[in-house]
């Protein structure tokens, strides 16, 4: 399983990339990529919107099953990507490379929250 | 503990994904699903379909040389087995309840007088013996009745499908090639017929369990992409054909299930569910819905809101054919193709069309 492990993670298969200037990447691993199998469909949140930790913020549809995408801390949307909108099929092809949404959260305590490549690696071998 | 197929541990060699099918040990993809939708529609693909059933019927006892097999069948199925004249002949046909419920969807195979075979669904294979059984009891027919565990089943379909089986399979080509469509020949201990669940040309092939994997395997080295459960949904969802236990079942009749053309209502021919059939006008359709808007995907038990009231999406998929969104819906009855309806995604009210299946056939968009 491919898991950078400069990336910090979410149960609910988010990975999430702290960047210099604050805010947060998000995506989904490459496991959900792969068991959701071929995307067709992704919708994202508007910046500018305010969510919560946990609050259902995307979806992200395969020929298979729709899912729902979670915010992994409260903040607000500050950019989306809207290359992955046009082609969902390039999260299949590099899940880590091609990014969702960036988050500038609200309070920076909430990242210890998340799961480290291993926490998370322990998270899908009890799937 | 899941059933397993011949081929189970090829799929697991392959790296395909497996899911659990109706007590079945599936393989769902081997990679892409929507690259094995196009290897259907362009080329040549294969599906391990060996948790379906095949049951023979036979007549037996001093009635051998008798129609028991055909005169059984007359009454056990909604289409008319009078149909099937020449030998080989297939027929699809509903499996009902008497009360005109759908207790499974099967194609039979007419093959001598006293021998008909009939392929039934993984999931419902041991109600339909046990059905076929108490009704022949009821009939006192002298009928043996044999369900086929003994016999793997591969489908090979695509427009190159048939050339493939060939190159695999030399000693096939001189039965198989004057076959037409819906068309079923015997070459030696296999059985191979020009049917399919794709909207493709096409064979399905049974055989002895104990050669599937050497047969898999020529058809491989002749270039056919084995294709998994994904695919076979996105390509029978293009083709229009019903899904049993998802776009009908036992609560529905085949008139509200698109199926009226596999019923014989016109003959003085009696059948199970006829009656019932006959009492009650169907209030319910089902048909196709493209998705118009943008903003998702249609999907089973979404609820489709029409000027004639409100329906339920029974499958719905992305078409890689297509390139959009299509299902098929259980619609109040009156709503006509080309008219605009509303689907409920996640709230929203997403604009679609209503389409009279198919949306594909033979590699082709047929939306206007």
């Amino acid at each position: 399983m491919d898991l950078p492990a400069d990336l910090k993670y979410t149960a609910s298969h988010e990975w999430i990339r702290s960047e210099a200037d604050g805010t947060l990447t998000i995506g989904i691993t490459d496991h959900a990529q792969e068991a959701l199998g071929d995307l067709v469909f992704i919708e994202l949140p508007a910046v500018g919107r305010k969510v919560k930790a946990g609050e259902v913020c995307a979806v992200v549809e395969s020929v298979k099953a729709a899912s729902d995408i979670y915010a992994p801390v409260s903040g607000e949307v500050s950019a989306t990507n809207e290359q992955v909108v046009a082609s969902p099929e390039m999260v299949n092809a590099d899940a880590y490379g091609n990014w969702l949404y960036k988050l500038r959260p609200d309070d920076i305590a909430e990242l210890a929250s998340l799961l480290d490549a291993a926490a998370y690696a322990a998270v899908v071998a009890e799937e | 503990m899941l059933k397993q197929t011949p081929l189970n541990a090829v799929h697991r060699a392959a790296g395909a994904k497996m899911v659990d099918f109706g007590g079945w040990d599936m393989p769902v993809s081997y990679g892409s699903q929507i690259e094995e939708h196009h290897a259907v529609r362009r080329d040549a693909g294969m599906f391990d379909v060996s948790h379906m059933l095949a049951i023979d019927l036979e007549s037996a006892g001093p009635d051998t040389a008798k129609q028991t097999a055909r005169d059984f069948l007359r009454y056990a199925l909604a289409n008319n087995v009078g149909k099937l004249t020449v030998t080989g002949k297939a027929l699809y046909s509903c499996l009902l309840k008497p009360d005109g419920g759908v207790l499974d969807d099967l194609i039979v195979y007419f093959l001598r007088e006293n021998w008909f075979r009939i392929v039934v669904n993984a999931g419902t294979a041991d109600k339909d013996v046990a059905w076929l059984r108490s009704l022949q009891e009821e009939r006192g027919d002298a009928l043996k009745l044999t369900p086929r565990r003994d016999l793997a089943m591969i489908a090979v379909q695509g427009p190159s499908a048939r050339e493939r089986v060939w190159a695999a399979l030399p000693n096939s080509k001189a039965i198989t090639e004057p076959l037409k469509p819906f068309m079923a020949g015997e070459v030696g201990e296999y059985f191979i017929a020009r049917t399919g669940y794709t909207g493709e040309d096409g064979l399905e092939i049974m055989l002895p369990s104990a050669r599937a994997v050497e047969f898999w395997s020529a058809l491989a080295a002749a270039g056919v992409r084995p294709c998994g459960l994904g695919a076979r949904d996105t390509l029978r969802l293009e083709a229009g054909m019903n899904l049993y236990g998802q776009d009908m079942d036992e609560t529905v009749n085949p008139l509200e299930s698109g199926l009226a053309w596999t019923v014989d209502l016109a003959s003085a021919r009696d059948f199970v569910g006829k009656a019932a059939l006959l009492a009650r006008p169907a209030a319910r359709q089902l048909t196709g819905l493209l998705l118009t808007d943008k903003g998702g995907v249609l999907r089973a038990h979404q609820k489709v809101m029409t000027r004639a009231g409100d329906g339920e999406i029974t499958s719905g998929t992305f078409s890689p054919t297509l390139g959009a969104s299509i299902a098929l819906a259980r619609l109040p009855a009156g709503v006509m193709a080309g008219e605009a309806v509303n689907v409920d995604i996640r709230g929203k009210a997403l604009a679609a069309r209503v389409v009279k299946p198919p949306f594909v056939r033979h590699g082709k968009s047929l939306l206007v």
